[in-house]
This record gives C-alpha cells, sequence and structure tokens, in this order.
C-alpha cells in the first residue's frame, strides 16, 4: 500500500471556492420529499461524513451530488459548475472528474479486475501499457495487485471494495462521493478500507463526501491520521481530531446536524444524542 | 373505484408507450453522432448472430417440413402436389421464415437483453457506469439494437432457406415427389416483392426485439423479482408487437 497514484503536490488544490455545493435541495420519487431543503458544501481538501440510519436519503443525496439523481428543487454545484437540470449528455464529461464508490462496489461482473479499474481509460483509448502501468499502481495503493487478472466473482465482499476505490481513484478525481464503503464488511475489513480512506486523504488530500451509518468508522477517520513513513494509520494525540474532518447528519429527508466532531458529540438534539450514544 | 384504476392503468399504458418511443428513437439516433462503440456492436453481432443461428437453422428447417406435410395433404385432394415448393417458398419467405426468426430470437435474446440490463441496474452498475463518465444508452443499448436490427436479417435468410430445404427434404423422401420440380416451383413462382417483403420485416422485428428488451431491462425495479418481471415482460411485448407489425407491414406491402 505504498505506491502513489498522484503526486499530492498535483491533487493539492487550487481554490478556496466549495468543491460541491447543495442550495436547498428537494428530492422525491412519487411520494414525500426523500430530501427535503438541504443545503450545505464541500471545500477543497475537505471530507465530510454524512451520518444517519438505514433508508433516510443518503445514497439519494450522494447520486444528486454528481447528477445520478436529478433534484425537484434547489440547486447542485460541482467544482464551482451548476450541474441542476444539465441534460445526461453534458454531465457525463462532468462526472469523469468525480470518482465515485458504490455500496456494494458495482464492479462489472463481465470484465477483469484490470479491465473494471481501467475502465475510464479505456473509454479514453488510453495505451494499453499506460493502462497497465496504472491499474498496476492503483491496485497497489488498494494492496490487491495480485487480483489483476481476476473476474469480480473470485473476490471477497471487502476484495471489490477495495477495487471500486481503485477504479475511482484512477482517474485522479477532483471530488471523491463513497456510499456505505464499509457497509456489510467485518471490522477488520472496514478498518482497511477507512485506512485507505484516510490515506487518500491525508496524503492527496481529495475532497470527499462519505456516507455511512457505522459511527466508529467516522470516529476512526476523525481521530486517525496516515503516516507515510510507517506507511499505515496512527492515532492523532489525546484530544485531537481531524481538522478537515467534518459531519452532517440526515433524519427523515432533513439535514439536522452540520460540524465538527466537537460539536457532534456536544450536540443536543434528541435524534443525534440517540444516534451516537 | 374501477374507473380510477382503470383510468391510472391508461395512463400508465400511456405513459409507458411515451417513454418506449423516445428510449428507442434515442438508441437508433445515438448510432448518428459519436461516439459509437463499434467493438460492442461487433460482440453483440457475435452473440445475438452467431449464438442464434443453430435454434434458427432447426425451427427454419422443422417448420418447412411441416408446411410440405400439411400443405401436400390438402394439394393432392385437387392433384396440385407439383405445387408443394412454391407454397413453401412463399410462405417461408414472405411470412413464416420472418415471423419465426422473431420470435425465436426474442426467446433468447431479449430475455437475456432484459435480465443482462435488470442485473446491471439492480447491482447499481448501470449508475456505475454513469459515474464513470460513460452513457449506459450508448454503451449498452444502441450495440444491441443495431447488432439484432441487422443479424435478424441474415437469420431469416438462414431460416427461409433452411425451411425451403425442410420442404424438399419432406418431399422427396416421405412424399416421394421430384426434387427438381419442387425447387423449380419454389424459384419460379417467386418474385422480388415476395423477397422484398420477406427481408423488410425482419428490418423491423430485430428493432423491435432489441429495443423492448433494452427498455425493460433499463427500467427494472424491485431486485433480482423485478429482473424476473422485466424478462417476462420483454418476451411477451417483443412476440406480441412482431405479429402486430407483421399484420401491419403486410398491410402496407401487399396494397402496393
Amino acid at each position: 500500500m505504498n505506491a502513489p497514484l498522484a503526486s499530492p503536490v498535483e491533487s493539492a488544490p487550487q481554490s478556496t471556492a466549495p468543491v460541491l455545493e447543495f442550495r436547498g435541495i428537494t428530492v422525491s420519487f412519487d411520494g414525500p420529499p426523500v430530501l427535503n431543503n438541504i443545503s450545505f458544501s464541500v471545500a477543497p481538501g475537505e471530507t465530510r461524513i454524512l451520518l444517519g440510519p438505514a433508508g433516510v436519503g443518503k445514497s439519494v443525496l450522494l447520486k444528486t451530488a454528481n447528477g445520478l439523481v436529478q433534484p425537484d428543487s434547489g440547486t447542485v454545484a460541482i467544482l464551482g459548475e451548476n450541474i441542476t437540470g444539465l441534460p445526461e449528455r453534458t454531465l457525463i464529461p462532468m462526472r469523469a472528474r468525480t470518482g465515485m464508490v458504490f455500496q456494494e462496489g458495482a464492479l462489472f461482473d463481465s470484465l477483469t479486475v484490470r479491465d473494471n479499474v481501467a475502465y475510464q481509460l479505456i473509454q479514453e483509448r488510453v495505451a494499453d501499457e499506460e493502462v497497465d502501468e496504472r491499474v498496476h499502481t492503483a491496485l497497489r495503493f488498494v494492496g490487491l495487485e495480485q487480483t489483476f487478472s481476476l473476474f469480480p466473482s473470485s473476490l471477497s465482499g471487502g476484495m471489490r471494495r477495495r477495487v471500486a476505490i481503485a477504479r475511482a481513484l484512477i482517474h485522479y478525481p477532483e471530488l471523491l462521493l463513497y456510499d456505505s464503503p464499509t457497509g456489510g464488511l467485518d471490522p477488520v475489513t472496514s478498518t482497511t478500507i477507512i485506512e485507505l480512506i484516510v490515506k487518500q486523504r491525508d496524503v492527496y488530500k481529495t475532497p470527499s463526501l462519505l456516507v455511512t451509518h457505522r459511527l466508529q468508522d467516522a470516529f476512526t477517520m476523525c481521530s486517525h491520521r496516515f503516516d507515510t513513513e510507517k506507511d499505515a494509520m496512527v492515532p492523532l494525540p489525546e484530544g485531537e481530531t481531524h481538522t478537515n474532518t467534518s459531519f452532517l447528519m440526515l433524519n427523515e429527508g432533513e439535514l439536522i446536524f452540520d460540524g465538527s466532531l466537537h460539536d457532534l458529540v456536544r450536540s443536543e438534539n434528541k435524534f443525534v444524542r440517540e444516534f451516537i450514544e | 373505484m374501477a374507473i380510477e384504476s382503470i383510468d391510472r392503468a391508461a395512463k400508465e399504458f400511456v405513459l409507458s408507450l411515451q417513454e418506449y418511443f423516445l428510449f428507442a428513437t434515442r438508441a437508433a439516433l445515438n448510432l448518428f453522432s459519436s461516439p459509437v462503440y463499434w467493438s460492442d456492436i461487433i460482440v453483440q453481432c457475435d452473440i445475438i448472430g452467431v449464438g442464434s443461428v443453430l435454434i434458427v437453422v432447426f425451427a427454419g428447417f422443422f417448420t418447412g417440413g411441416v408446411l410440405a406435410i400439411q400443405s401436400s395433404a390438402t394439394l393432392e385432394q385437387f392433384g396440385a402436389t407439383a405445387v408443394t415448393g412454391q407454397f413453401v417458398a412463399m410462405s417461408m419467405i414472405r411470412e413464416l421464415g420472418p415471423v419465426l426468426t422473431g420470435i425465436m430470437v426474442s426467446g433468447r435474446n431479449a430475455s437475456s437483453m432484459a435480465s443482462e440490463l435488470g442485473s446491471m441496474v439492480v447491482t447499481e452498475q448501470i449508475d456505475a457506469m454513469r459515474a464513470l463518465g460513460v452513457d449506459p444508452m450508448r454503451k449498452l443499448t444502441t450495440p444491441r439494437v443495431f447488432a439484432c436490427t441487422i443479424m435478424l436479417f441474415f437469420l431469416t435468410i438462414v431460416a427461409d432457406f433452411c425451411g425451403i430445404l425442410g420442404g424438399a427434404a419432406v418431399t422427396v423422401f416421405m412424399n416421394g415427389q421430384n426434387g427438381t420440380q419442387y425447387f423449380s416451383m419454389a424459384y419460379q413462382h417467386l418474385h422480388v416483392r415476395d423477397v422484398l417483403q420477406g427481408l423488410a420485416k425482419p428490418l423491423f422485428f430485430g428493432f423491435i426485439i432489441a429495443s423492448i428488451g433494452c427498455f425493460y431491462g433499463m427500467r427494472t425495479t424491485g431486485g433480482t423479482q423485478g429482473v424476473g418481471q422485466s424478462t417476462i415482460k420483454a418476451v411477451v411485448f417483443a412476440s406480441v408487437l412482431i405479429i402486430f407489425v407483421d399484420l401491419l407491414v403486410s398491410i402496407v406491402m401487399v396494397s402496393f
């Protein structure tokens, strides 16, 4: 897990404008709103963790962020461009600038790990030698270089998520969206996945929005940093939290919390208290 | 209450029809703007065309044989068994070749397209493709529609050929008639108009099979059960629509 995907300097943010901005977003599907008047932003280099129980609209919010779901009202701006109401043809090149890790990995069953990870590069007709090199680098980053020629059906759930992370990173995304990357995994595998996300956050400083209902993952991300010398995730000193990692909490389509870990643990909102306790 | 449910069902039907027409139009128009995934079109030609050859050969051969048996029994009453070849060739080329091939290919490929794309929808692979900056309509639907339209044309020719051969086998080996006479009657009474009619139909049928299969696959909801439902709907609607369009095309072409 020590191969660089891109130089951290290259990936460093150049502007202070929000990478992702939701303004009054409402989404509904033949019924009451799944998301109701949601507003928040993700700054360059920032990691935002979206918490909430299952079925409150977290995945819908994530899919709204890159235009996979169109809102009924409000605006979504991604990398400074308003994507609300844009046709699919215009959205496609915009989405290619972001990386998304789906809940179950969403790997293409009929393609090998190499072709899954290199999917975007193959569509762009990048030379085979460069594709192989970049796939090896991405797979080394997630510690799965040996799976290069395998099909997704022969991988475990955790390995599929790690391949999905490699696929999301290979194109040097300017924003990363993680949809419950540890959902349904055992604690050890979950920690491996969280370590990869922390590594991406601390080494490459790619802004990200991470959806999870697992509080322990969120706290691990806040209380740890990636040590490049040890090539491992290490705890921050007692009482310190990661400054660029903050929280959002969703309940029944409403954004009920937006703030730091410090604010979260001291929140007096009844639902927040119940959730973290 | 009953009026309300009829009203809702009618609205849903009209909405589905509108969505299908938009979907099918987009699938066809994608072929005239970049990117066009030619390698996927070739792969689909192999899967749909080469993969369906065997069932089309057998279906065509046996149908031709059945036509020869049934027609010769009737024609014998009028002392006209000599025209068996004409009857079999005309029936196969104008009607049974295109329709049977369409229905056989629909059973094999509309179901396969609906279940494959449906599985991709429920496992978020379609969303993943969109998130990776690739349009699933261009990548998955257009190659299938184009490949199916082209390959059904050639499969129909194969079915027609095998049907005439099947009729010949029955006529010669079971009915003890002259093979040269059979082929001569089959050839002499065949007009360009008959051949055109028989070759125009598979172009419509191929488009229907793939567009219906992909349409139901892409709008799958509700997990694995939804995939099953989409597959059933795709095969049923494609088969019924093939027969309906066959009627329309026959009316139009016979009237000219």
